[in-house]
């Protein structure tokens, strides 16, 4: 070691706050206040104050439940796709995944009905939900090996999952919905469809699973790495992280959300039709975008995704509320997809 | 004992001889600038010391050792960091992040391990003011000036205690102040016993941070000399084949 003497100093004597002409941005400027999630926010804060002033359904014990458990599917399946969109990519099969999941489950529970399983308590439930989500699994290993190592486009791969399972859900049950059976049965809404405290299941599994993505992402090396292959994967692998095996999760893990939301769709709807979810995956990747995922990848978080999911369905709400007719809430989310978009690019443009 | 040498490195892709035959000892703490016009073999040599590619013919010795490189993992495990000119940062993480990233701080809980911001944040500081760098470790690399981007690619060697840095045109396409934030880094690690290989079209760097000078032409090495007997003017003959060799 040559000349080390001369560092050898304290290091404490040239603290990096010295340098006055750093500024530091205030506190509404950066961090959550500054993103595009906490103006979504707030434009969902005065959208529920407006629409609870028109119409007095709006905020009543029901209409709240209802808007609560409609949003929470979309959302929970909202979660998954913005860890793939923060990667960088895009998962269109979503919907179909949700239904082929629906299905697998309601006939593992028909079949496993009729066998020596159906005496041991919980027993044929807790298989079905798990060969529910096995078939979310391989179509996620599907999906995530064949961007990750094969090197294909995520929009072409998941496109063509999105036909590949939607059409295997349509084969499989000659278009007949299939209905969950066994004597599990109401065990098997109790778990999907319940309650606990008047609050449904699944904004329970909603809240729950946001809030375990949060910590994911934001406190553990794996969600660190998803955030850096977003922000630039050629640095990534650089650095050593396994970017396959990074890029398989997140395919893995969206289409276990889809899967475990179509499950719960299932419970909700007494029945697994196979055009369940049909055309979700737009609304999914429009309310992750309007919470704030970047489809450039490297932003993203799970309080946009729920804000996102959220805010569309309350506007769809107070549109039936309204008595405007439905069709109408499909050409209102796509303007609010651009609104966000756009008020997001005027923001960072003035910001710059 | 020279800390990284070349013996009779060459390299041929297909028909095409893109390095002939160079030999290099490199010293601990020592700076060598190496420069060349395009296309002169400079990026296939910093290249093959990197791992990136294995050498047609050669040996490459490291701290005495042998050493066979395949893969950028296998030279990074012996002490050899790479600097590169892209920089290789992701733009959405903070500057301690990115020092961290891919071998981040934890700390377990119970089964889980979650990340030690604390600890990171706080290392990242030590190592910008130990490059005296006006870097703060939790600010988000997209807000940073070019310096502070060299800052924070630089404490990522200083984090493995990389006995040997390669630079490749690091003071490309940044203000003058940042320029000379750079040159400063590269004295810092000079002074810490780090060997660095600049590589760099800017005469002026060069003659500033560096001892010795490595000029290639064509893929062959035609000069290696001190900086204190040579000369920009030298050098740029060098360069462009005015002079065959020195």
């Amino acid at each position: 070691m040559m000349a080390s003497e001369t560092s050898s100093a304290p290091a404490g004597a040239l603290k990096t706050g010295d340098f006055a002409n750093v500024g530091r941005a205030a506190w509404w400027q950066r961090g959550f206040f500054a993103s595009q999630t906490a103006y979504v926010a707030a434009a969902l804060i005065a959208i529920v104050i407006v629409m609870a002033l028109m119409s007095p359904a709006f905020l009543s014990a029901g209409n709240v439940a209802n808007v609560a458990k409609n949003f929470s599917f979309i959302g929970i399946v909202t979660l998954g796709m913005t860890l793939v969109i923060v990667t960088g990519g895009i998962d269109l099969s979503v919907g179909s995944v949700m239904a082929l999941s629906a299905i697998a489950c309601a006939m593992a529970m028909q079949a496993l009905a009729s066998t020596g399983l159906a005496g041991v308590p919980f027993a044929t439930m807790t298989l079905a939900i798990a060969a529910g989500l096995g078939v979310a699994v391989l179509v996620g290993l599907a999906n995530g090996l064949l961007v990750a190592r094969v090197g294909l486009s995520p929009f072409v791969t998941t496109l063509g999952m999105l036909s590949i399972a939607r059409g295997l859900a349509y084969a499989v049950t000659e278009g007949r919905g299939q209905t969950p059976a066994g004597p599990d049965l109401d065990a098997f809404y109790a778990f999907t469809d319940g309650t606990i405290l008047g609050v449904p299941m699944a904004v329970i599994y909603l809240l729950g699973l946001a809030a375990i993505l949060g910590v994911v992402l934001h406190h553990t090396a794996f969600g660190r790495h998803v955030f850096a292959l977003g922000g630039n994967e050629k640095a990534a692998a650089l650095t050593g992280i396994s970017v396959e095996r990074v890029k398989v999760s997140v395919y893995v893990l969206c289409s276990l959300s889809a899967g475990f939301a179509g499950i719960l769709m299932t419970g909700w709807l007494g029945s697994a039709p196979a055009n369940l979810a049909t055309g979700y995956e737009l609304t999914i990747i429009a309310a992750a975008v309007i919470g704030g995922a970047n489809l450039a990848g490297g932003i993203g978080g799970p309080a946009g995704a729920v804000i996102g999911a959220l805010l569309i369905e309350v506007i769809r709400n107070g549109l039936v509320l309204a008595g405007i007719n439905a069709y109408w809430q499909i050409v209102l989310v796509g303007m609010i997809i651009i609104l966000a978009v756009l008020v997001d690019r005027l923001r960072s443009g003035r910001a710059a | 004992m020279a800390l990284l040498e070349l013996r009779g490195v060459g390299k041929e892709f297909g028909a095409i001889r893109a390095l002939g035959d160079v030999d290099l000892a490199i010293e601990p703490g020592e700076a060598v600038g190496l420069m060349g016009d395009n296309g002169a073999g400079k990026s296939t040599l910093v290249k093959i010391i990197a791992g990136n590619f294995a050498p047609t013919n050669g040996s490459i010795a490291f701290d005495g050792q042998p050493v066979h490189f395949t893969r950028p993992v296998d030279a990074r495990d012996v002490g050899i960091e790479v600097v590169y000119q892209d920089l290789a940062l992701a733009d959405n993480l903070t500057a301690a992040a990115n020092v961290f990233l891919g071998r981040e701080l934890r700390r377990r809980v119970g089964p889980f391990s979650f990340l030690d911001h604390g600890a990171m944040n706080r290392r990242a500081g030590e190592l910008f003011a130990e490059l005296k760098s006006e870097t703060r470790a939790s600010d988000v690399v997209r807000a940073m000036s070019g310096g502070q981007r060299q800052a924070v690619a630089i404490a990522r060697t200083r984090l493995s205690d990389a006995k040997l840095v390669l630079m490749d045109e690091p003071t490309a396409a940044i203000s003058v102040r940042q320029v000379a934030e750079v040159l400063d880094l590269i004295r810092r690690l000079k002074d810490h016993g780090v060997a660095v290989i600049l590589i760099s079209h800017r005469m002026p760097d060069v003659f500033s941070v560096c001892d010795r000078v490595v000029v290639l032409r064509r893929g062959r090495k035609v000069a290696d000399k001190a900086i204190a007997r040579s000369s920009p003017e030298e050098v740029t003959a060098l360069i462009t084949g005015a002079k065959e060799a020195a």
